[in-house]
């Protein structure tokens, strides 16, 4: 009997590997496939990512370029309200706030959007009404992800279907850790499913990362591929629960994966960094990066947002510095 | 491609100029010997901004009698430094370094009016790393008998230095020195004397006993005055290797010691497995931070060919994001180029890499039309035979060759007279460590390019000179 | 009838192998006395440069070998000048008129000197060699490398401690060399060349040309092949000395200047009798996770 190399346990015969041409392996077939595309990607150096963004973070932006970064950045802000003490009144006076940002100035742009839990998109959807200012909702289990499966699409589909326009999904950290990809990918592309309107039209879908728990910088790098490639219209960086959240370096990397992205595929995602963003000098360092890293087509609310609360008034009281020639104060905007 | 329908403004960088206020620039300068700002015998120059051919001052040229008394005055001098003890010199040095922080703004912006560079990094990096200089220096006073050179110092030390760090290359030279107890005349660059000028000032603002520091201003012939005066113990050299061959003929046959740190043509390696985005940063930190005015300068791109293309593609995405302009725009990465005689040069040679057929590319970038200017600019198709791929270009102009294999990596890294520096880009440790092995170079940055600290040795191999500047190693050069 | 000597010509020793000269020339050898004693090949220019080649060969494997593998084969060059204990005698005897009793001192201390510089391979980097701190988050570490092919014009005066002690520092640190040995006294380093050979010293890493240094010395000082040179051999001949400093900065040799007059070679030597022939690499990494 002829020598038979033994395979996983089993007697492999000549028939059963009978080799053929391989093409068009689909990275997202199997746990082993997505790792090795992922773990295919160029690492990242962290000293080196981290002075980039110091650098970025240098940049002088005056007059004229820091009145149109002030209104870029207020233009892009999911106003957030996402606490257990939530009620109907606070979602109501956030969309107040998120529509005319600054009651005194007509030409001060709207918010991109106001995010709420699940339960509050009805009202946020009815105080916003046709003001263009969209509803996004965390779901999945917000923010640690840790619920079964059905469970988590049946809350995306509640979002959706009380008027949710856009649907901030975590994933499951502790699978990325243990190094189910799959598992992720396939979360997410249900998700994306459950964002599906009757109608045929679909909420946008983020992806959060949760950046301060996957640690090093190739996670982020390899997370933000995952959540590209799973469907996601946005990667999200943090809950806003978990510290750190959204630092520049971490948006830094999550801005090179989505400008790799569309080189890749013609497919451009959006970015949003999200948590402890509170100043307009830091908002105005994202925008830079989003400038000099993805490029201006990033320059935009459908592309590039900031999950904040506090961030929106420091952004206000700037614009009112930079119309006046004044120093504002906590008392010159709205307290909600 | 999907953009977004939306024509928005683009996201234009307001001018954001640093303020020239806070720099007092005067019509003349003397030079400054013994103490004492005292009038030179030479033919006076004119030192010019050369981002806007602006003439900032008149200059004094040291004739062979002014070199001579100033080495006379450090002589004198060197009697009481010394003698004087080692944690007494010390507090000199701090005092110096206490006040170059306190006028860190002062010096970055006459140093970026006086050499191009921008703000950003004379603020940044050149001044805060002079004042770390100084401050590292100091602590190595009384500290001397653990150092393992001895603890005499050598006397009077001849310092000549150039126009690329006029403000860094002073501290590398003069800190060490003084903290050895030796006495040093020091001559700056021709087209870049200001803020050693500025520099004498902070000697008398810290009470530096008189003599211990001499600066003389000129051009070759005072330096050559100088290396070549009879009474000097020791001559610390950095420029150009024409001209630090030049100096060890001077110094044959005499007692001289002689530390020499002259050009490089590094290598920057950037193997497939590299983190590219931050390679990238590398490259372009290589070769165009100051200009690429920088004597160990990531001048060679060597790109493994498997991904060429790819780096290529991310290196001129970020170079059409490079703002070229305004030395003192807070937003300018690439500043003026030094002279019109170094822009010739730059010219020069790009000129040959035209003729030799290699392919060049520079990004869209007006440049301004008074001063000197060269915009940043990659060589593709470059071969080890091309003049742009061995001779030293002092400029923004990167030369990118590839290679196929770890072995030729290395064989065309080390192919070159000179030794200085040079760069290595993989996520694979064992293999840094071969490659950083192999290199034949005085400073190898792995993973990283350009960094510098007055902790870490600084120096060349080959015709990049002798000698290393910073750390322990540094006081070598100081002490017998 | 007294029996006719077999007399012998010494050769050159170049890449492990022991050439005539290539210009057909040798010269006559004579002891203290003027008494004639062999004859040995005279060095030419073209030799200088064969040695050169065979030094740069040798310099990738020798630099390369771990330290405590150089520390050991030049141990065991001590170990082989002990067993040719005679033929050192008797050629340090008749080259320097040295009594038995002066020249027995300086062979042990020629050995000894070989023991104590072989201890040195694996402890120079860790004397020299610094972890700097820089400020930043980067791991900073500076080792001492050898230069690569130095030239050595060895004393004309001391021909074995002298030699073995200017040959030595070189070697020991990872450098290839070409040796001038002494004009009028090659006798041992020829003895010595022949240990090297059946030495564990691969071929190449010290190349031995008998001959005269004022007439080779120029060539190698002014070749661009060669790292570094020793002009100790032109102690007392300073505008020579000179000349050839002014040579040698062609490519930037490294020099170790020729003192006034030879050094007491039975002093301990300084650890800048290795160090000059030592570059100082700094290597940056940056440390992240």
């Amino acid at each position: 009997m002829p020598f038979q190399p033994m395979l996983g346990g089993m007697v492999a015969t000549q028939s059963d590997v009978e080799p053929t041409p391989f093409r068009d392996l689909d990275v997202t077939r199997s746990d082993s496939s997505l790792r090795r595309f992922l773990h295919g990607l160029p690492g990242v150096d962290q000293v080196g990512a981290e002075q980039r963004a110091a650098a970025l973070g240098t940049r002088s932006i005056k007059t004229s370029a820091k009145a149109f970064a002030l209104d870029l950045a207020i233009s892009m802000v999911d106003l957030t309200t996402l606490e257990g003490q939530d009620t109907p009144g606070k979602v109501r006076t956030l969309a107040a706030k998120a529509m005319r940002p600054d009651p005194s100035d007509a030409t001060c742009p709207a918010t991109a959007a106001v995010c709420v839990y699940p339960d509050m998109v009805a009202t946020a959807k009815e105080a916003l009404g046709s003001s263009g200012v969209k509803v996004a909702a965390v779901a999945t289990a917000f923010p640690s992800g840790r619920a079964a499966m059905d469970i988590k699409l049946a809350d995306t589909r509640d979002a959706v279907e009380a008027g949710a326009d856009e649907i901030d999904m975590v994933i499951d950290r502790g699978a990325f850790l243990a190094g189910r990809y799959l598992e992720i990918y396939e979360e997410i592309a249900q998700v994306r499913e459950a964002c599906r309107r009757e109608n045929g039209e679909s909420a946008h879908l983020k992806v959060i990362l949760e950046t301060g728990e996957l640690q090093t910088y190739d996670n982020v790098r390899r997370a933000s591929w995952l959540g590209m490639l799973a469907g996601g219209h946005f990667i999200k960086t943090s809950t806003g629960k978990v510290q750190p959240a959204a630092t520049l370096p971490v948006t830094l990397i999550m801005l090179e994966a989505v400008r790799d992205f569309r080189e890749a595929t013609g497919t451009m995602i959006g970015v949003k960094p999200a948590g402890g963003i509170r100043t307009a000098k830091d908002a105005i360092k994202f925008l830079v990066t989003v400038n000099e890293v993805a490029g201006p087509d990033w320059l935009d609310p459908d592309w590039f947002r900031f999950g904040a609360s506090t961030l929106l008034n420091d952004l206000l009281m700037q614009r009112m510095k930079m119309k006046t020639g004044r120093y504002s104060g906590p008392d010159y905007v709205t307290v909600d | 491609m999907t953009t977004s329908a939306d024509p928005r403004a683009t996201f234009d960088y307001a001018p954001a100029p640093e303020s020239r206020a806070i720099v007092d620039i005067k019509p003349s300068y003397g030079l400054f010997i013994n103490g004492e700002f005292v009038d030179g015998h030479g033919k006076a120059f004119k030192t010019v901004n050369p981002a806007s051919e602006e003439v900032l001052a008149e200059i004094a040229e040291a004739d062979d009698n002014d070199v001579d008394l100033a080495v006379k005055a450090a002589r004198r001098a060197h009697r009481g430094w010394s003698r004087m003890p080692g944690a007494e010199r010390a507090k000199y040095l701090y005092r110096i370094a206490r006040i170059i922080a306190e006028r860190s703004r002062e010096l970055a912006v006459l140093e970026s009016i006086d050499n191009g560079k921008p703000i950003r990094e004379s603020r940044d990096v050149d001044v805060p790393i002079v004042s770390a200089h100084f401050f590292y220096y100091a602590g190595w006073a009384d500290k001397l008998k653990y150092a393992g050179y001895g603890e005499q110092s050598l006397g009077v030390a001849a310092q000549v230095i150039p126009w690329n760090f006029p403000l860094l290359m002073l501290a590398w030279k003069i800190a060490p020195a003084l903290a050895c107890g030796n006495t040093v005349v020091l001559k700056p660059a021709e087209t870049t004397p200001l803020t050693a000028l500025l520099f004498a000032e902070i000697c008398q603002q810290a009470d530096l006993p008189p003599g211990v520091v001499n600066i003389v201003t000129g051009a070759g012939g005072t330096g050559q005055a100088l290396v070549g005066h009879p009474d000097v113990d020791k001559v610390a050299f950095t420029g150009s290797t024409e001209v630090g061959k030049a100096i060890a003929r001077t110094v044959a046959g005499t007692d001289k010691r002689v530390t020499l740190e002259l050009g490089g043509k590094a290598a920057n390696i950037v193997f497939d497995d590299a983190p590219l985005d931050q390679a990238v940063e590398g490259i372009v930190n290589g070769i165009f931070f100051n200009q690429g005015h920088v004597c160990c300068a990531g001048s060679r791109l060597l790109v493994q060919e498997s991904v060429a293309d790819d780096v290529l593609h991310r290196l001129k995405r970020r170079m059409a994001t490079l703002r070229v302009g305004d030395p003192l725009d807070k937003n300018t990465d690439i500043g003026a180029i030094n002279s019109a005689e170094q822009l010739a040069r730059i010219r020069e040679l790009s000129a040959v890499g035209d003729a030799e057929g290699a392919e060049r590319w520079s990004p869209p970038c007006d440049l301004p039309s008074h001063g000197y200017w060269f915009p940043p600019t990659i060589f593709t198709g470059v071969n080890q035979a091309h003049r742009i791929a061995r001779e030293e270009i002092f400029g923004p102009v990167l030369s990118v060759l590839t290679f196929r294999t770890p072995a030729e990596a290395v064989q065309k890294a080390n192919n070159s007279p000179y030794g200085l520096s040079a760069g290595v880009w993989t996520d694979k440790g064992s293999r840094i460590l071969q490659i950083a092995n192999q290199l034949r170079a005085g400073v190898v940055w792995a993973n990283t390019f350009n960094k510098f600290d007055p902790t870490s040795p600084f120096g060349g191999y080959k015709e990049s000179g002798y000698g290393r500047e910073g750390g322990r190693h540094g006081l070598e050069a100081y002490l017998k | 009838m007294t029996r006719a000597d077999v007399r012998k010509t010494y050769k050159l020793y170049i890449g492990g192998a022991f050439p005539r000269s290539e210009s057909g020339h040798s010269y006559v050898v004579e002891d203290a006395k003027g008494k004639f004693l062999a004859n040995a090949a005279l060095a030419s220019r073209k030799d200088a440069r064969d040695a050169v080649v065979a030094a740069r060969g040798a310099f990738g494997g020798w630099s390369g070998r771990t330290a405590y593998n150089r520390g050991q084969v030049v141990y065991r060059i001590a170990e082989l000048m002990e067993d040719r204990r005679p033929q050192f005698l008797e050629a340090l005897s008749s080259s320097e008129g040295l009594t038995s009793r002066q020249a027995t001192a300086a062979l042990d201390a020629a050995v000894d000197r070989l023991v104590w510089y072989a201890g040195w391979a694996d402890k120079l980097t860790q004397v020299v060699g610094n972890a700097n701190p820089v400020a930043g988050p980067f791991f900073n570490l500076s080792t001492p490398e050898p230069t690569g092919v130095v030239a050595v014009l060895a004393p004309q005066q001391s021909s074995l401690l002298g030699l073995v002690s200017v040959v030595a520092p070189v070697i020991v640190t990872g450098n290839t060399c070409v040796v001038v040995s002494s004009f009028a006294r090659p006798l041992p380093a020829v003895t010595f060349s022949e240990v090297l050979a059946t030495s564990d010293v691969p071929g190449g890493v010290v190349n031995i040309l008998t001959g005269d240094a004022t007439t080779v010395g120029p060539w190698l000082a002014s070749h661009m092949d060669v790292n570094a040179i020793d002009l100790v051999g032109l102690a007392g001949s300073p505008e020579l000395a000179a000349e050839l400093e002014v040579a040698a900065a062609d490519n930037l040799k490294r020099v170790h200047r020729a003192p006034a007059a030879e050094p007491d070679w039975a002093l301990e030597p300084e650890l800048d009798a290795m160090t000059r022939y030592l570059e100082t690499k700094t290597v940056w990494h940056p440390i992240g996770v």
